[in-house]
């Protein structure tokens, strides 16, 4: 028997934790940006276990879009953060007061 | 529940517990590391370790699919960009910016973990139908199985993904022209969202 699938949800709700509390107390859009990574990667994971025990291969199909989802949202993430950096030094996201009145 | 994770056989218990640490401190790595690269490689820790506990849930090509993009693709983009940009320098962690922001984030992220677990725990963590899209278990192979579910039912949806692959190349094309010698004092002009021969871009 294997484990039960409990156990992988709350493995993934402290992953998401962690993602956000990373995304909410680090400056560096960088680690922001990966901090999103981890809070998507813990939701797949949440969609592999439901797939699992509720035995629908829905959710794997669900988690194989997010990855391409995720892989554009880097590819243009990053593309915004390299034209940021060319105009100006800093590498934290309070520094970035364009918009501010 | 305990006795349900007693009664998983010791291989599958082991690989849960590795997996975990490895996902575990991986995340904690990428949050608390002051270097960028550091994180970056901490994020790979983290993104093996939810391979394998895929691996351990029977979805064989979404953990090869983990690894390749992920582990492979989106990690170096990252490592690309830290480099690129020369922004490796450390990152002082311990300087708390906005007074009390730090306490206050990890007590919200507390209190939405516990609301997470306690209320799936209330509704015995799963309820709904079983097997809407097809089933995950049976004969032949995981790949197989999930190609025809994305091959069929969701058809239109691929579709639609590549769409959006290709909109997100030719974003990041135009975003990463190089428009003209932009320096810091010069005012936002417009030649970031131009299309290719604008005036700044067509000098260089």
């Amino acid at each position: 028997m294997s484990i039960d699938g409990s156990w992988y949800l709350t493995l993934a709700a402290v992953l998401f934790t962690i993602g956000a509390v990373g995304l909410l107390v680090r400056r560096n859009v960088l680690v922001m940006f990966m901090c999103v990574e981890l809070m998507l990667n813990a939701v797949n994971l949440t969609f592999v276990t439901y797939a699992r025990m509720l035995d629908d291969i829905g959710g794997q199909a669900l988690v194989f879009f997010v990855l391409v989802v995720a892989a554009a949202e880097v590819v243009v993430g990053l593309g915004i953060i390299v034209t940021i950096f060319r105009r100006r030094a800093g590498a934290t996201a309070d520094d970035l007061n364009l918009l501010k009145g | 529940m305990s006795t349900v994770l007693l009664a998983a056989t010791k291989v599958d218990l082991t690989v849960f517990v590795a997996a975990a640490v490895m996902v575990l401190a991986g995340a904690i790595g990428v949050v608390v590391s002051g270097n960028p690269v550091h994180a970056a490689l901490s994020l790979v820790l983290t993104l093996f370790g939810v391979a394998v506990l895929f691996v351990a849930q029977e979805a064989h090509f979404l953990a090869a699919v983990q690894v390749i993009v992920y582990a492979g693709a989106i990690v170096v983009l990252f490592l690309f960009v830290i480099m690129l940009l020369g922004v490796d320098e450390h990152e002082n962690v311990r300087r708390d910016p906005l007074r009390a922001q730090r306490p206050l984030a990890v007590l919200l992220g507390l209190a939405s973990l516990a609301a997470i677990v306690l209320l799936a725990q209330g509704t015995d963590w799963v309820t709904g139908a079983r097997s809407v899209a097809g089933a995950a278990s049976g004969p032949g192979a995981n790949v197989e199985k999930l190609a025809e579910s994305i091959f069929t039912r969701y058809l239109l949806a691929f579709e639609v993904t590549s769409v959006l692959l290709v909109i997100a190349v030719v974003g990041a094309v135009v975003l990463a022209r190089r428009s003209g010698e932009a320096t810091e004092d010069e005012p936002e002009e417009a030649g970031v969202g131009a299309p290719a021969g604008g005036p700044k871009g067509s000098t260089t």
